[in-house]
């Protein structure tokens, strides 16, 4: 259960990390964090906290909101474009709260020690990742809708378990971000309809568009569970708490009687209910495109992180000239307190 | 084709569609589409700055500024017409927006420089016209409000850049500079909009020199207008980067007559 903590407390059993010096041995410590984690309590900032736990914290955490700031790019490719003005603000009011996101996140990731502007670098360098499928172009208006309904939609299913991860501020984040996040589902899918049942070109517009980023959407979970390396640690320290292979199975079921309203085909020929499994089977996914797509030689790799690099560098003057004023700001007031 | 579940604009009013007011259509739709032509556009300015911003909190405060804007340019269409048809339909001749919103963004300072002059001017437009008995003045009430946070960004950015370093002040006094001469069309006569336009101009000119002062930099003293190419946008005539945007803004709704999105 997650305990609202007063600055400088902390739970009895949960030593605070100011708490520890060399004298303390830390397996008590190791201990005392399992059983919180075991217990299904929130470890809350200044908790003690293994050091693997806190790298992989901010691995996931930074990816994520680097996957937000990212996503921004081929949907904003759309906003100038957007066919009504409806539309245009639905899409600009998305984007926005991807930049929100973004905040909310490095944010957290902050509350683990690192800073923002250290994770922006290490995405610019190529260090840290974001997630593979903003690297798949939007060609067509109808993609901003399958990005939305496909793209979010796998999304929300991988992050709504996030909402009770074992990191406080992480959870607490991603309960906003879902909220918003299934907002966007629908409008996606709301959009895929208008075509569906629009002229028909649109209707074509939204096929094409679901025939390529159904495949993408489902490597969003990652890896088979046989070859995920990350997978087990982050299970028992409940950052993650299902498997791969198991929320990819809950999207396809969840899709599959969506694309069947929207009037629209999943381009997967072996996609059939499974009555013994209750579940739907599906066609296998060519890893070897994930792989290729996640070692950068997906369609937008370089355009994007390429765009990333330069809004950042040539925004420097500004972010300088800000300090600077800042800086001045409070040398007149110290001059004249 | 199946008609799509839409929402309506937020005022959308029964007024038959029409591509442009005709001439002799009353001097609100005029007003309305000058004032929803503004808006729509620096709308869509900003909106290019999607992914470009120079720190993810601008990312947060500029999208949101072309959303107020574009709130605003569809409830003013919705009052002269159909939004869409208004927005999509119409050649760069029938655009009635100032040349000012239309000026491209430039760098950060150019855009900030931008978004002074005309919010100032919004916000004192909106506060006037509030205050009157025309069918604008409820919604020139709502929109003072968001316009107020407009002005207050716009000038704590040109703090900044003015009072900042050596590299933003230049670029700063830079854009200031080059956008003056757009900004006397504000203050002319538009028909349907009855505003004491001598005290517009001088409570725009008092706020926007005391905040280019205060950030060091130097107000500009070259003409306001003059040439037929620096202030004519509300008669129709534009910049050369103003057919471009129009092109690119219009093109996918052109390219489907008729569709429903």
């Amino acid at each position: 259960m997650a305990t609202a903590h007063q600055p400088f407390t902390t739970a009895p059993h949960k030593p605070a990390a100011a708490a520890v010096d060399g004298a303390v041995d830390t397996t008590v410590l190791e201990s005392a964090f399992d059983a919180a984690v075991a217990a299904d309590e929130r470890i809350e900032p200044r908790d003690w906290m293994p050091d693997a736990y806190r790298a992989t914290l901010v691995r996931q955490i930074a990816q994520h909101a680097h996957s937000e700031i990212i996503g921004m790019q081929p949907e904003a490719n759309w906003i100038t474009r957007a066919p009504s003005l409806r539309r245009k603000a639905i899409l600009m009011a998305k984007v926005q709260d991807e930049a929100g996101h973004g905040l909310y996140l490095y944010s957290a990731a902050e509350t683990l020690g690192a800073s923002r502007d250290d994770l922006l670098d290490k995405l610019h360098s190529g260090r840290q990742k974001y997630s593979s499928i903003f690297n798949y172009p939007t060609l067509t208006w109808a993609d901003v809708g399958a990005i939305g309904w496909l793209v979010d939609g796998a999304a929300i299913t991988n992050q709504v378990p996030l909402c009770r991860c074992s990191y406080g501020p992480y959870a607490r984040a991603m309960v906003r971000v879902c909220k918003e996040e299934s907002f966007h589902q629908r409008q996606g899918y709301e959009l895929l309809l208008a075509l569906s049942r629009g002229t028909e070109a649109q209707h074509a517009m939204a096929q094409d568009a679901v025939d390529r980023w159904w495949w993408p959407s489902l490597m969003m979970f990652g890896p088979p569970d046989a070859e995920s390396s990350h997978s087990e640690q982050s299970m028992t320290w409940k950052i993650k708490r299902h498997s791969n292979d198991e929320l990819r199975q809950r999207f396809v079921d969840i899709c599959v009687p969506q694309a069947e309203s929207l009037g629209l085909t999943l381009p997967d020929p072996d996609l059939k209910w499974n009555e013994e499994r209750g579940q739907h089977d599906f066609g296998p996914i060519d890893w070897s495109e994930f792989w290729s797509v996640l070692k950068g030689n997906g369609p937008c790799n370089d355009q994007r992180i390429t765009q990333r690099r330069r809004a950042h560098e040539e925004g420097a003057w500004v972010r300088e000239a800000a300090a600077a004023y800042a800086a001045k700001q409070s040398e007149r007031k110290e001059a004249t307190a | 084709m199946t008609p799509t579940p839409t929402t309506p604009a937020p005022s959308a009013t029964e007024a038959a569609p029409a591509a442009t007011p005709a001439p002799d259509a009353p001097a609100v739709h005029t007003a309305a589409l000058a004032l929803g032509d503004d808006a729509l556009v620096l709308s869509h300015r900003l909106g290019e700055w999607a992914g470009h911003a120079p720190v993810l909190e601008e990312e947060v405060a500029l999208a949101n500024i072309a959303l107020d804007l574009l709130g605003q340019a569809r409830v003013l269409l919705s009052l002269a017409g159909d939004e869409d048809e208004l927005a999509y339909l119409r050649e760069e001749r029938s655009f009635r927006n100032l040349q000012l919103v239309e000026q491209p963004n430039g760098d950060f300072a150019h855009t900030i420089a931008r978004q002074l002059y005309f919010s100032v001017y919004q916000n004192l437009m909106y506060g006037q016209l509030a205050a009157t008995d025309s069918p604008l003045a409820p919604l020139a009430a709502k929109a003072v409000k968001e316009v107020a946070y407009h002005q207050d960004h716009a000038e704590q950015w040109t703090l900044r850049l003015g009072d900042g370093t050596a590299e933003s002040h230049e670029r700063m006094q830079r854009g200031v500079d080059a956008l003056w001469r757009f900004t006397g069309e504000m203050f002319a006569p538009v028909a349907g909009l009855d505003l004491d336009r001598e005290a517009l101009r001088e409570q725009w000119t008092a706020t926007v020199t005391a905040v280019l002062q205060k950030a060091t930099l130097t107000v500009p003293e070259g003409p306001q207008s003059g040439a037929w190419t620096a202030g004519a946008g509300r008669e129709g005539l534009h910049t050369e980067s103003f057919g471009r945007m129009l092109a690119e803004m219009q093109h996918l709704h052109r390219s489907h007559p008729g569709a429903s999105w």
